[in-house]
């Protein structure tokens, strides 16, 4: 499976997970209510999947998320890495046939990619993430449930956003395969 | 740099001598036992065992003290929001309700849900010390090679030993055009109403994510010119062999897991009910 990589692909998932960790670690946003943020580094993740594919979606979502617990806190909370890995494949498997190397990035792409991410996004921080919770850490339903489903509005704000930004000004910077004109 | 960071402390003890192997094969064992299992004997056995490789390790307390400050916080958080949310979990976990004391309502004391938290917060504190140790005695290129021996695929071990050599590099960036974007005016405190707030993130993460897919091209051509990737297996630079003491603390390790699994599971429960 993973014998075929490209380099590229390689590096931007050992790069990819280093700039993970930087953007969980320091840019986040507060909402104003205590202990919830907009996290930055979930929408860089949806980024690196539609750009290099699921393959390096997934494992930037597992070493960057498995790093940023460790250095942060010391121990990983294996449940929601799981889940990053599993957000940042999907996307990439459902994302990656945009083609932003021809530099289309326009209003039906950016309103199919944002619907995929929004369930995805549902299904792994809303449903996966409180069920992996109760399994593995036996926590209240009630509680992680409620957790999953703020982290999951949260998110879908921050890729929603930042994401779709990224997006849109990086297929600027790629030339449209359809700029030559033919002269006569 | 002002922000202070766990990472690998060069020093001399049996722990920090053991192969970067053994090390990550016990960090699994560990947290996976502590992940299983809720049983309250467990935790305190490896609660003693966290105590006993930390003094080994001759890590000082005050090095990984602001480590600590935070998981206590978020101990607490924890602790506090699942008893908000239910405050009857230990009764429905161990089946009988001792009541205390009563504060409001369905919020009583139970000595049940003092268990249960109890345990929630042993293991927490039991998983820290084997992720946390494995951090400051592995060094990161060995770590790279351990992931490899214990049959990860070398060119994934090589994409997190390149995370973790880039992870200075990139802070760095960060840095640096945060201060920049300050110094131009761009305010990202709480000054700023929520909008625009996230505009001027965006001011940060934009150059910091496109400085970054220059330097993974950059990367990836010096590999490729090197003909990374031709050859199936790859040799480490940092790789240790496994010694006589690596052998016995690998065996003893994985005889104590088994006991542990055997022990949670044995009557069909992961909770010890002393009720």
């Amino acid at each position: 499976m993973f014998k075929n990589l490209s380099i590229k692909t390689i590096v931007a998932i050992g790069i990819g997970s280093a700039v993970y960790f930087v953007l969980g670690r320091f840019v986040t946003i507060p909402t104003g209510v205590p202990n919830t943020n907009v996290d930055t580094a979930i929408a860089f993740l949806a980024f690196i999947a539609v750009l290099f594919g699921p393959i390096a979606g997934g494992l930037v979502g597992l070493i960057g998320h498995a790093l940023k617990d460790a250095l942060m806190f010391g121990s990983v909370w294996w449940s929601w890495v799981l889940v990053s890995l599993l957000v940042g494949f999907l996307i990439g498997l459902a994302a990656h046939r945009i083609k932003l190397e021809d530099g289309q990035f326009g209003k039906k792409e950016l309103i199919s990619f944002n619907l995929i991410q929004v369930v995805v996004q549902i299904i792994g921080w809303g449903l996966v993430a409180p069920i992996l919770d109760i399994l593995i850490y036996a926590e209240p339903s009630n509680k992680v449930f409620t957790q999953g489903l703020v982290a999951a509005l949260l998110n879908i704000i921050s890729v929603g956003v930042f994401t779709s930004i990224l997006l849109f000004s990086y297929s600027k910077t790629q030339s449209s395969s359809s700029s030559l004109i033919k002269e006569d | 740099m002002a922000v202070k960071m766990l990472g690998y402390f060069e020093r001399s003890s049996v722990i920090h001598q053991l192969s970067g192997v053994t090390k990550l094969i016990i960090f699994l064992l560990w947290s996976t036992a502590a992940m299983l299992t809720y049983d309250t004997r467990i935790l305190l056995v490896l609660l003693i065992f966290s105590f006993v490789i930390f003094k080994l390790s001759k890590v000082r307390l005050r090095e990984i003290s602001l480590v600590l400050a935070l998981i206590l916080f978020f101990l607490l958080l924890n602790n506090l929001a699942i008893y908000l949310f239910s405050p009857q979990e230990g009764v429905q976990i161990y089946g009988s309700s001792t009541e205390l004391f009563t504060i409001y309502g369905r919020y009583n004391i139970t000595a049940e849900q003092l268990f249960y938290h109890f345990n929630v917060t042993l293991k927490y504190i039991v998983v820290t010390p084997a992720a946390l140790l494995f951090i400051i005695t592995t060094h990161p290129s060995e770590f790279a090679a351990s992931l490899n021996k214990i049959g990860v695929h070398y060119k994934i071990s090589i994409a997190v030993s390149l995370a973790l050599r880039y992870l200075p590099d990139i802070q760095r960036d960060f840095r640096t055009i945060s201060q920049v974007q300050q110094a131009r005016g761009v305010d990202f405190s709480k000054n700023e109403k929520l909008i625009k707030r996230l505009k001027n993130v965006s001011s940060i993460i934009m150059p910091l994510i496109f400085s970054s897919l220059d330097r993974i091209e950059t990367i990836s051509q010096a590999m490729e010119l090197r003909s990374f990737g031709k050859h199936n297996k790859r040799t480490w630079y940092r790789a240790q062999p496994l010694t006589k003491t690596d052998w016995l603390t690998l065996v003893v390790s994985t005889l104590l897991f088994i006991i542990a699994i055997v022990i949670t599971f044995y009557d069909g429960s992961r909770f010890y009910n002393p009720f």
